[in-house]
């Protein structure tokens, strides 16, 4: 760290970094652009929303025919890796994103719901599919839409979506997540406050 | 399969619990009295139909007796198969279960159960299998109603009202 901020002194100043000399002892419309070329700020939350974004651990929770083309959308052709949403993880406490790939029974549900309150804030849920969004060729007894019991971010239409469409509605999420970070579903369901927390266990 | 013939003598063998046999289509099918199935069964077994391939339910509705029942044999070393039938009103929807005969039989029935309401007497642990079991209703009944969420599409969207072009 000592030596991080010895460098930004040397790179504001003008003396020599890594090596390489730079323009000493810079002043005025100089300086200014030289900082202008080579510092970048930005506020706090957006650099957390830029990292977050950048980083979805999605939950792996394939339910149905949909599960095939999220495999896909992981595998080398659409490779997912090349965004940082790669990790998919078998567990709701290391994950930040579920996409619900697949129809929902009413026996599910409950399961699903339970497997999202254990993840981590802030998350994301992504309905893939037809039959998770408006229940689509199984639209009967049997099956219950994912916006009955989870704040859906983002659907994807389709059935199946290809590998494609889920990686568009990835980086839609992407985009909503960097450009207004406060979109959550606390925001959209009237739900602040509502944050546990560890005190109040 | 029996052929016809075959068919007449195995309801033979069966006495007076066979209502009707039906032979359609090289299909051997037996219609049996509800109350019987489980010596029905028992007597098939005896005759080689050692394997239960298949236990399913039907509503044959608005016909009276609506529920049926089918049990599907299999004859392995003849590759032999006969089906028996069976029909209960829903007003009284109960049927020997022939769990403890053929394990097998199981989920199946609970399956029957839980989709067409029939009350399988005799069963270990008649439950739900599919749908939750707080449900109510049995879904695949036909006077049951399909169910579901109403859609937004194009045919019932309001903004497409307009007089056709």
């Amino acid at each position: 760290m000592e030596i991080e901020r010895a460098g930004a002194h040397q790179l504001l100043r003008g003396g020599p970094v890594d090596g390489r000399t730079l323009p000493a002892h810079l002043e005025g419309a100089e300086l200014e652009r030289h900082i202008e070329e080579r510092v970048l700020t930005t506020t706090l939350d957006r650099a957390v929303a830029w990292a977050r974004s950048n980083s979805f651990f999605p939950l792996g929770f394939g339910l149905a025919c949909c599960a095939m083309e999220q495999f896909h959308a992981a595998g080398p052709r659409m490779d997912i890796a090349r965004f940082g949403f790669e990790a998919f993880r078998a567990s709701p406490r290391q994950a930040d994103l579920i996409i619900l790939a697949g129809r929902v029974s009413i026996k599910m549900a409950p399961i699903i719901r339970r497997l999202y309150d254990q993840m981590l804030e802030p998350k994301w849920a992504i309905s893939m599919g037809a039959c998770c969004s408006s229940m689509g060729v199984f639209n009967n007894y049997a099956l219950v839409p994912a916006d009955k019991f989870l704040p859906i971010d983002v659907h994807v239409p389709g059935c199946p979506p290809r590998p494609e469409a889920l990686m568009h509605g990835i980086l839609k999420l992407r985009k909503l997540v960097q450009d207004d970070p406060e979109a959550g579903w606390r925001e959209r369901y009237d739900a602040l406050g509502t944050e546990e927390s560890p005190l109040d266990a | 399969m029996p052929d016809a013939t075959g068919l007449e003598l195995l309801g033979r063998e069966l006495g007076d619990a066979v209502l009707e046999t039906v032979y359609f289509r090289r299909r051997a099918t037996i219609l049996i009295d509800p109350t019987q199935v489980r010596s029905v069964l028992a007597t098939l077994r005896a005759q080689g139909y050692t394997f239960l391939a298949s236990v399913h339910g039907v509503d044959h509705y608005p016909e009276e007796p609506r529920l049926g029942v089918l049990y599907e044999l299999l004859d392995m070393s003849r590759i032999d198969r006969v089906a028996v039938k069976l029909r209960v009103p829903t007003d009284a929807p109960e049927v020997q279960s022939v769990t403890p005969e053929w394990p097998t039989a199981d989920h199946q029935e609970r399956e029957v159960y839980d989709m067409f309401g029939v009350v399988f007497e005799g069963h270990p642990d008649l439950r739900r299998i599919l749908m939750p079991e707080d449900y109510e209703g049995h879904p695949q009944r036909r006077d049951f109603p399909i169910g579901g969420e109403p859609v937004h599409f194009t045919h019932n969207d309001p903004a497409n009202d307009a007089p056709a072009r």
